[in-house]
């Protein structure tokens, strides 16, 4: 029984970050219908940005004490790989806007493309070992369940994000404007909204979505490379295909049950019969299952083509 | 406006033919004074360490060659490849080298899938090929122009199987990287040894390689209470599930192989690591004067100091250039003959005689991970 709270927990921890990476391919598909395929990518620079930013900001960071270390590190990260989505959007996306969907699509995977194989350039295609910005501790918990201290801050921090996400969504004027061009691009306008800058607005806050995913993800599994982004990030977009494209809630549910599946399916690989090498192949036979039954997710709604 | 486009497209794609055809001409033919030798390695990639390791080994061999004169009165030129750690690019760079760079004799790689990879083309080509630390059987049954100069897994996996039995460990759980024909072998020896010597396997897990969470295989394995983990994978996975099997509350030490070598494993585990052991080809603690002043010689070159992967790099140039002189000719079939002849040849890495299935007949030390540094515990002969 111990064993079960155990994977389950640690598929919490893994379904949080996917959750985290979810909820930007999510937020972009909702307002733009447009997925970004490069967004497992700013999460791989997000991780690169914060193992570059420890580096530079080693004398200052070892001054501080380290909730504070960390949270420098993640806010400037964020705001860094926030800045380079923006950008990616002003050369990438902007230009094809009036163009079909499709020309969208391709370049983001373009983008995705050369943000990886620039990375290996730059960074080397060797794996990196992530500076420890927590340090590392069991926390002995209940019985024989074992938790460390930088997983509970992986979880705390994507709920925090994630709820910070929903605030801005919901309760400010710029989240408002966010839904009403999801609605409708043509009376948002109309309404004095500036698309322009709302758009980038929100490939701005995905990005520093990700790049936060990036270093939690980077803490929990401290060995970082230019391709890490490609699988974590394929499973996010499962995730946020699962819940419902479009609905945050729903990334973050999709997360959740991704992560606690792949880690039942791999940790009772033996009892199953499924050798646990599979188990990055359990996030597609759920999209497979979900678009099969339930296209639009568990707690998207069916929209129907107006014509 | 359609003929504006289409001469632009035009002129874009023989711009792109010419500097295609440019490229070729880089490829050419070795000067006639030079004996062109391959090198296959892994400079990028999740392995990365190995390649760049015995890479720089073989380099140093190759320089000191050149500068005693070089080979046949000619100089060696040593054309490396990068096959990224990726499958399927080192059978790519293997065939480049020998249409384009016409080698004499291929050497590498250094990890068993890809060595499997290159072995064929090899043999095909009747290019001589020494791989200088591939350890799984098959390698070798390529074909007789394929050698190596290391011991293979079946002993590889006693060793460890032996050390464990000599602390006493009866049950041991096994980690296997399913991506890797060396662990996998490396995996079944173990297993095979330990289970007839009457050790228990209490569970085997799997995964792949560039996989970063293990904690569900590892949480699976904790109830067991094995007394040992045998984790046969590459350093990068065995130091991330080094770090989680400490954090699940694991104590038990892991055990491996060859493939921990590298000193990214300290890095990515830490303290997790400490107090594990692992068989490697030679130890750089080795008092003998010979080995001594091949580590000076490389940290005075390369500012480190050398792993196995560097030592074995080092031996596999310094063979195939004995070969080179007692064959007295490059031609392949000769060259082969004379690689097969090689005995008691005094290698860093021991003693090295080939024998009639190409591979060596060597020790094995034991090396463990105490404050950071490997650290040398014994020797296992075969």
């Amino acid at each position: 029984m111990s064993q079960f709270l155990q994977q389950l927990l640690n598929g919490l921890f893994l379904g949080s970050i996917y959750a985290l990476i979810a909820l930007g391919y999510t937020m972009v598909y909702g307002v733009l219908r447009f997925i970004n395929f490069a967004h497992g990518d700013v999460f791989m620079l997000g991780a690169f940005t914060g193992l570059y930013l420890n580096r530079l900001l080693a004398p200052v960071l070892a001054a501080l004490p380290w909730p504070l270390a960390i949270s420098l590190v993640l806010l400037l990260s964020m705001l860094i790989c926030g800045a380079l989505g923006i950008l990616i959007e002003f050369l990438a996306y902007r230009p094809l806007r009036d163009k079909p969907r499709l020309n969208v699509l391709i370049t983001a995977i373009g983008v995705s493309l050369f943000l990886e194989y620039a990375g290996q350039l730059v960074f080397g295609a060797t794996q990196q070992p992530f500076p420890a910005l927590i340090p590392t501790h069991n926390i002995g918990g209940i019985g024989e369940l074992t938790v460390t201290v930088t997983q509970v801050i992986v979880l705390v921090t994507a709920v925090v994000l994630m709820l910070g996400l929903r605030f801005v969504v919901m309760k400010t004027k710029m989240g408002l404007a966010m839904r009403a061009l999801s609605l409708n691009p043509t009376a948002s306008a109309l309404m004095g909204v500036n698309n322009s800058v709302i758009i980038s607005f929100t490939f701005g806050l995905g990005s520093a979505l990700a790049a936060a995913g990036g270093i939690l993800y980077a803490s929990l599994y401290p060995s970082i490379e230019p391709f890490m982004g490609v699988l974590p990030g394929l499973k996010a977009f499962v995730a946020a295909v699962l819940g419902g494209i479009g609905n945050i809630p729903g990334a973050a549910l999709g997360g959740l049950i991704i992560g606690v599946t792949e880690t039942l399916v791999a940790g009772y690989s033996q009892q199953i019969g499924i050798p646990s090498g599979y188990r990055d192949g359990v996030a597609f036979v759920i999209l497979i299952l979900i678009l099969l039954f339930k296209p639009s997710g568990l707690l998207g709604k069916v929209e129907r083509e107006k014509v | 406006m359609l003929s504006r486009n289409s001469l632009a497209v035009v002129t874009a794609l023989s711009g792109a033919f010419i500097l295609g055809l440019t490229g070729c001409k880089q490829g050419g033919g070795a000067a006639a004074e030079e004996i062109v030798v391959g090198e296959v390695a892994a400079m990028t990639g999740g392995t990365a360490t190995f390649g760049t390791s015995s890479h720089a080994g073989t380099q140093m061999a190759i320089d000191e060659i050149n500068a005693a004169g070089g080979l046949l009165g000619k100089k060696v030129k040593l054309v490396t490849e990068d096959d990224q750690s990726k499958q399927g690019e080192a059978g790519t760079v293997a065939k480049k080298l020998i249409s384009r760079s016409k080698i004499v004799a291929l050497l590498g790689e250094v990890a068993s899938t890809a060595s499997l990879e290159m072995g064929p083309i090899c043999q095909k080509a009747g290019v001589p090929m020494i791989s200088p630390a591939s350890t799984n059987p098959k390698v070798t049954e390529s074909g007789d122009f394929v050698f190596r100069i290391c011991f293979i897994d079946p002993f590889q996996g006693t060793v460890m199987g032996k050390f464990a039995m000599s602390k006493g460990w009866k049950k041991v759980a096994i980690l296997t990287d399913t991506k890797q024909d060396y662990s996998v072998g490396l995996s079944r020896f173990f297993k095979e040894y330990f289970a007839k010597h009457g050790g228990t396997i209490v569970s085997e897990q799997s995964y792949g390689k560039g996989d970063k969470d293990f904690k569900a295989q590892l949480t699976a394995i904790k109830p067991s209470a094995p007394d040992a983990i045998f984790s046969s994978g590459y350093y990068n996975e065995t130091g991330l599930i080094a770090a989680q099997a400490r954090e699940l509350g694991i104590t038990a030490p892991l055990l491996g192989g060859d493939g921990w070598d590298s000193p990214s494993l300290v890095k990515v585990a830490g303290k997790a690591i400490e107090g594990s052991f692992f068989s490697n080809h030679f130890s750089n603690e080795d008092t003998s004067p010979r080995i001594q002043e091949f580590v000076k010689k490389y940290k005075a070159k390369n500012g480190t100091i050398p792993d196995a992967m560097a030592a074995l790099g080092y031996d596999s140039a310094m063979i195939l250039a004995a070969a080179i002189k007692s064959a007295g000719t490059t031609e392949g079939k000769a060259l082969r003959d004379a690689i097969g002849k090689t005995k008691d040849f005094e290698g860093i890495t021991g003693k090295i005689t080939l024998d009639e299935k190409r591979n060596a007949n060597k020790s094995a030390v034991v090396l463990t991970i105490k404050d950071g540094k490997f650290s040398y515990v014994e020797t296992l002969a075969p």
